[in-house]
């Protein structure tokens, strides 16, 4: 079978498995408004400042709780040993990182959609007029966290203190998408509502890049 | 199930493991003849599941290498279809029996997917609950999902690693009895087990590891049964 | 064991050298007096430090290439180096910045990005630090330094690009910023003395780890036989 078709199916069990019982989905959402809220206290939200903070606080939010949804990505298939099956099963390994990362941009733009409207009332940013762009912006940055988290998280499955080290592995490396994504974000919500093609196109690059090391290396972390 | 004629061999040359500095497994050589059903024998830790999940190439030889000999025509004779079945279910507790199945079936490329896993579903007798979730199901039906998704492909060569382990009689002897079937129609078998049982009585050799080398073998001195024993004290 | 002592002796002069060299040598600076002479150090540091992580991303491939030892022996002690020199330059930062602004920290774009490349190495040496077997530990860690050495031509633009949306006052001059010809032979003689520095410090831990390594073999044959 070739790696697409084999990518094909595993994505699909990846999106059945969760939406049956949705958990990943509905503590994100969860922890990402309640973040969100968090950060509300910190600053003077009726002034103008609060436009300047807020989407680079939304990005840190959607980061936070990106290292935290990855953390089962591999961790679960280590119950019963279900990543052997899939390494015996598969013709290229590359295939279970496809689908994996494939599903994980899923579930985060799906849970940063969600928290979109919320946001734009919370911070009263009206986002109407953008949001075509912005879906944009939110996919490939959320393509960006998923391409290095999904790699990092088969690191740090292996690793002790897993809860934290996904974390500290993920967010350094993240830095250029945080701020590609919070620029461009900014200067969408923005009133001249802004379509910033070059941080848009940064973004671009850091996704292609890290799919091509994740291409390059990936087996080498499903090796035993 | 299976095309006997298709069945390779197993060829060991010095395979070495190493973790770190430990040695998992020493100067490995075996030649396992095709059709053969060879019980692998040892404490824990002798090296048993290293050189299961090597056959299966699960894990990569520090040194060494291994071959399929003699097996099916136009296939690169490090590629074989081999089915494995662990100490671990592998197999999916969120999903159905017949997800599980279908999962495998299709990355695994298995023609015309659904009539075999009904097929095997019927086997082993676990088609009514084919739409039940796996982590509803005993340790001896899982055991018997994971034997389905091992023979999906129709391997020619079976590895099995400690298979009995947890099952109640009543599944170890359709266990043995699946076994039995297998290695009649041609099948290449590799079991690891600790000692005498109605699986090792399928076996027509034995090998005993210890502290990952070759210490006895059938084929070359002793009788299968005698390293069967002697394995119940060590 | 001589032919180290000598090496070590020269590095050590040579370092002493461009010391000298940037307290009564290069001239004193216009605008902010005598301690801009510590840039020498701080520049200095920080291109020894890159130099260090670029070595340490060669090990990496060539180890997950090749799964040599010596590999993950140079990679980890490059990362070590590395990080000490780039902490030598996060440290004579905030040093130089203070008398001169006023201020211990400024968020310009060198700066920064320094910071997260120091964190990613730290992130490096602590995964290390949680993986016990030690091939997973080499492997594993060489992927990730991999990933961490293609990222940083990602941070350093992404701040930089970032920073030019957002411009502070820049204080901090590049290194290349108006240097009079005697401060730039200074500058590159300081640059040769921590290269110099930076291979003694790597070659030692190499052989600290390599030795360590010999140790835990010779312990383990006495324990099985």
């Amino acid at each position: 079978m070739s790696l697409l078709s084999n990518a094909a199916v595993l994505l699909g069990k990846e999106l059945r498995t969760e939406f049956r019982s949705r958990e990943l989905l509905t503590t994100t959402v969860v922890f990402i408004l309640m973040v969100v809220v968090l950060f509300s206290f910190t600053f003077d939200t009726s002034s103008a400042e609060s436009k300047r903070f807020a989407p680079g606080l939304l990005w840190l939010a959607f980061l936070f709780a990106a290292s935290l949804m990855l953390q089962p990505c591999f961790l679960r298939e280590q119950n019963n040993d279900t990543l052997s099956a899939l390494r015996l099963s598969v013709s290229d390994p590359f295939a279970i990182f496809l689908a994996k990362l494939a599903a994980n941009t899923l579930f985060l733009l799906l849970t940063e959609l969600l928290m979109l409207p919320v946001f734009s009332i919370l911070f009263n940013v009206p986002a109407g007029p953008v949001v075509a762009p912005l879906i944009l912006v939110f996919f490939l940055g959320s393509l960006g966290i998923s391409v290095a988290g999904t790699a990092l998280s088969a690191i740090s499955a292996q690793a002790r203190m897993r809860e934290l080290m996904l974390p500290i592995l993920l967010l350094p490396l993240l830095t250029p998408v945080l701020i590609a994504s919070a620029e461009a974000t900014a200067a969408l919500l923005d009133p001249a509502h802004a379509f910033r093609k070059d941080w848009v196109g940064f973004l671009a690059i850091f996704d292609v890049v890290f799919l091509t090391a994740m291409w390059l290396f990936g087996e080498y972390l499903l090796e035993e | 199930m299976i095309e006997p004629a298709s069945a390779p061999g197993i060829r060991f040359d010095k395979i070495d493991k190493r973790y770190g500095g430990l040695y998992a497994l020493r100067r490995v050589s075996l030649e396992i003849a095709k059709g053969e059903c060879v019980a692998l024998v040892g404490r824990n830790g002798s090296g048993k599941t290293t050189l299961l999940r090597i056959t299966a190439r699960l894990a990569r030889p520090t040194s060494g290498t291994l071959a399929f000999v003699g097996g099916i025509p136009g296939h690169d004779s490090q590629l074989a279809p081999v089915g494995f079945v662990a100490h671990a279910t592998m197999v999916y507790d969120e999903l159905t029996a017949e997800e599980n199945l279908l999962l495998f079936g299709r990355l695994l490329g298995v023609p015309e997917v659904s009539t075999r896993v009904a097929e095997l579903l019927r086997e082993i007798g676990l088609y009514d609950r084919r739409t039940s979730m796996l982590r509803t199901f005993s340790r001896g039906m899982r055991q018997k999902v994971a034997v389905a998704r091992a023979l999906l492909h129709r391997p020619a060569v079976l590895l099995l690693d400690e298979p009995a382990t947890g099952l109640d009689s009543v599944s170890v002897q359709w266990l043995a009895r699946t076994l039995k079937q297998l290695r009649d129609s041609g099948c290449t078998i590799l079991i690891s087990l600790h000692g005498e049982s109605e699986i090792s009585a399928l076996a027509t050799r034995a090998v005993r590891l210890d502290s990952g080398a070759v210490v006895a073998d059938s084929a070359t001195g002793g009788s299968a049964a005698a390293i069967l024993n002697s394995s119940v004290s060590g | 064991m001589a032919k180290r002592a000598i090496w070590g002796a020269l590095v050590v002069l040579l370092v002493i050298a461009a010391a000298y060299a940037s307290f009564f040598v290069a001239p004193t600076e216009n605008s902010m007096g005598e301690i801009q002479r510590i840039f020498y150090l701080h520049a200095a540091s920080g291109w020894a430090g890159m130099t260090a992580f670029f070595v340490c991303f060669v090990a990496n491939i060539f180890y997950v290439l090749g799964r040599k030892q010596k590999w993950d022996w140079i990679g980890v002690s490059a990362a070590e180096v590395g990080l000490a020199f780039t902490t030598v330059l996060l440290i004579t930062g905030p040093i130089w910045a203070h008398p001169v602004w006023g201020i211990w920290w400024t968020w310009d774009a060198r700066l920064t990005s320094t910071f997260i490349l120091w964190m990613l190495y730290i992130a490096y040496l602590l995964l290390r630090g949680m993986l016990e077997e030690p091939d997973r530990r080499a492997l594993l860690s060489a992927v990730f330094g991999i990933f961490a050495f293609i990222d940083v031509p990602l941070v350093f633009g992404a701040i930089r690009w970032w920073r030019t949306q957002h411009p502070q006052p820049v204080i901090m001059g590049g290194p290349g910023s108006g240097l009079e010809p005697t401060m730039r032979k200074v500058f590159f003689f300081s640059v040769l003395a921590m290269h110099a520095l930076m291979v003694l410090l790597l070659s030692e831990r190499y052989r600290l780890e390599k030795t360590r390594d010999e140790f835990l073999e010779v312990q383990r044959e006495a324990e099985a036989g």
